[in-house]
């Protein structure tokens, strides 16, 4: 007979080592469910319904630091709480364990016998008898004290955050009331009355910070004259405003000066280039400058405007018609030292409206990919359809226009409509 | 908004019996009662809701300087009773509302005609002669202790799962989901409950009064048991053989017995 053992040595330690697994795994049999229980990496607790503690393990007894003769059947579970806790316990705690029959996760502290606390984790369940009656309670205690750490860190970084949040927003309603008293300036709240003439407005900020760059304005020059005008100054924010507000008080100082369209405009061009030249930044601006002289006599009102660089005004008749008035190779007002001005004049008689726009209404972008842009010929088109009505009904149906373009309409738009009222204006009778 | 669904109002029971209201106190909602409404059923209108902050109520309502005060929280009650046009109802609450319960019926007179206070304590700290069974450091430690919990897992996420109106079901399927509510609410409740005093206010009540208390209670122990008995003129006090304070739930037979004997007496 062969000796395999001679033949085949590897099966002998393969045997061997299978002697070492089955020692190693007898040494784990014998950590036996008591020892288990006693040494568990966690507390374990056994409590009467009333709480009264009747079993708890070693390990428990070492982190409170209590002997077990101390505890079992004298203390209950909630001596071992911080006071804080028994509040919790009775108000949360037991209520849920009775209707749920468990109860998992709680945050509480723990007591230690030198007067520190750990923070732990419980979870109990109640166990019941073979009629369903409740016996006792066990609980297994969890030492949370990295967890409690890293949770009250989140906490004071959440409340930090909620304070930096508070903060940013009383700041930014701070800012958002200093820009719309800042806006308010730079555009009238109310349009002066003008004797015979019907004036409407409208302004679209497309700005999230609410400070546009579009003005327009209508004020008296002397007791037959009045003053109007309406434009667009390059860029937006905080730079624009302060090119509004230069040009604006600019063009009503000028216009008290010398009425003249060309002259007010000369003058706002002469301080515009002066501002801007050799500040590295030049800015301009685009506008119409205007007069209004009623005749008490037609009922007419005869216009007089200039344009610097600015998209045509258009005129809609009573009879139905608009068309544009033109002010074609205007310059733009502040670019160059010296600068030509186009003008135009025309006469409203009643039920005509003079409109006068920023390029945000021609140049929304419409269509399904919003690469088209609105343009100057559907803008005819709409306002023929709306020729012979009163300006606040043609800057409303504008208004209308506007919002139908939604996030195609990305720029300030200023819309300023004059008109002269028909006689069956209700406002003309009252002035008879 | 309706006041039935701003504190989610429940109506059960008899609709042809005495109306009884169920309040529950500070921690959890009216599933609180769950064990107490069968024995009532039979004979009473039973008539459960959640203060606003709590449970169910609607989140909305709520207002630090209203629920500031007890006052607000018996408002709660009071509208409630106004709501369903309660008459004589006995008003049956627990730990600190009681406390609400004796501040409602000072109020509407008509709506509440007895009172069953389950636990109660007028005061939670001590005073000069008298033992409310905790100091004013302990309370601090019980809001703060409440702050932590709140990041427990489970009650942390509740609040925000219940709060999503869109998927009312994950609230459901949250355990604990009834004994958590926004942990800001929770906070102006917990303060107000336990810094309350309303000592005073006992002597106010001239309706029949049911006083139970426990036998080993660690939030209202047996001396202010006897203060409210003593403090309430002519009130009956029943010591139940129960630990916690939650009587109606750790000992619900003994609670119902008291409860019913009493409404029988009436």
């Amino acid at each position: 007979m062969m000796c395999r053992a001679d033949q085949h040595p590897e099966p002998q330690d393969a045997d061997a080592e299978k002697v070492a697994d089955a020692a190693a795994f007898a040494a784990l049999l014998e950590d036996g469910a008591e020892d288990l229980y006693e040494n568990a990496p966690c507390g374990y607790l056994s409590t009467l319904m009333d709480g009264t503690i009747a079993k708890i393990n070693t390990t428990l007894l070492h982190w409170l630091g209590l002997e077990r003769d101390e505890v079992v059947g004298r203390m209950r579970f909630t001596d071992l709480l911080t006071v804080g806790g028994k509040l919790y316990h009775e108000t949360h705690f037991a209520p849920l364990l009775s209707m749920q029959s468990e109860i998992s996760g709680i945050a509480l502290d723990l007591k230690q016998t030198g007067g520190g606390r750990i923070p732990v984790l419980v979870s109990s369940a109640v166990k019941h008898g073979t009629t369903g009656q409740p016996l006792m309670i066990r609980t297994t205690v969890f030492d949370a004290r990295d967890r409690r750490a890293y949770e009250e860190e989140l906490l004071r970084r959440r409340e930090a955050a909620e304070e930096a949040r508070r903060r940013a927003e009383a700041d930014r309603t701070r800012l958002q009331e200093a820009l719309a008293v800042l806006q308010q300036s730079l555009l009238p709240d109310t349009l002066p009355e003008v004797p015979g003439v019907r004036t409407a407005a409208h302004y679209h900020t497309a700005s999230p910070d609410r400070l546009g760059g579009d003005f327009y304005d209508v004020f008296a020059i002397d007791g037959k004259r009045f003053g109007f005008f309406l434009g667009d100054v390059c860029g937006k924010g905080p730079q624009a405003a302060a090119l509004t507000s230069l040009t604006r008080y600019t063009l009503r100082a000028a216009a008290l000066h010398d009425p003249d369209p060309v002259s007010a405009l000369t003058t706002l061009n002469r301080v515009l280039h002066e501002r801007y030249t050799g500040s590295g930044d030049p800015r301009y601006c685009t506008a119409v400058y205007g007069t209004l002289e009623p005749d008490p006599g037609t009922g007419t009102l005869a216009v007089h405007l200039a344009s610097g660089g600015h998209p045509p005004a258009v005129v809609l008749r009573a009879d139905g018609t608009a068309d544009f008035l033109p002010t074609p190779g205007g310059l733009l007002v502040g670019i160059l030292p010296t600068a030509r001005f186009t003008t135009a004049t025309t006469v409203l008689g009643p039920g005509d409206t003079l409109l006068l726009y920023t390029d945000g209404l021609t140049e929304a972008r419409t269509g399904q990919d919003r690469t088209g842009l609105y343009g100057d010929e559907a803008l005819l088109a709409f306002l023929t359809a709306h020729a012979g009505r009163p300006p606040h009904s043609v800057i409303e149906a504008l208004t209308g226009l506007l919002d139908s373009f939604g996030d195609g309409l990305d720029d300030d738009t200023a819309l300023l409509a004059i008109g002269v009222p028909t006689a069956d204006d209700p406002r003309t009778r009252n002035e008879r | 908004m309706g006041i039935a669904s701003r504190n989610h109002v429940t109506v059960t029971g008899n609709p042809q019996g005495r109306p009884v209201v169920l309040a529950h106190g500070f921690g959890c909602d009216q599933n609180m009662w769950r064990l107490t409404v069968p024995a009532l059923a039979d004979d009473h209108r039973v008539v459960l809701f959640d203060y606003v902050g709590s449970g169910r109520s609607d989140a909305s309502a709520f207002s630090e300087e209203r629920y500031s005060s007890l006052e607000g929280y018996a408002r709660d009650v009071v509208e409630v009773c106004e709501a369903l046009d309660l008459r004589d109802a006995v008003f049956v609450g627990h730990s600190v509302s009681a406390m609400t319960g004796v501040l409602a019926a000072a109020e509407a007179p008509e709506r509440i005609g007895a009172l069953v206070m389950v636990a109660p304590s007028p005061r939670y700290i001590d005073d000069e002669g008298y033992r409310g069974g905790f100091s004013a450091e302990d309370i601090d430690e019980l809001l703060a202790s409440l702050e932590a919990n709140y990041l427990g897992w489970s009650a942390a996420m509740a609040p925000l799962i219940m709060g999503n109106a869109d998927r009312p079901e994950l609230g459901d399927e949250l355990k604990n989901s009834f004994c958590a509510t926004d942990p800001d609410m929770a906070r102006v409740f917990a303060r107000t409950t336990f810094l309350s005093d309303s000592r005073d206010d006992l002597k106010s009540v001239t309706v029949p009064t049911l006083v139970l208390e426990c036998t080993q209670d660690v939030i209202a122990p047996r001396e202010v048991g006897a203060f409210v008995h003593a403090a309430i003129h002519g009130s009956t006090l029943v010591t139940l053989d129960a630990t916690g304070h939650c009587p109606h739930l750790s000992a619900p037979d003994a609670t119902n017995r008291a409860i019913t004997d009493f409404l029988a007496s009436l």
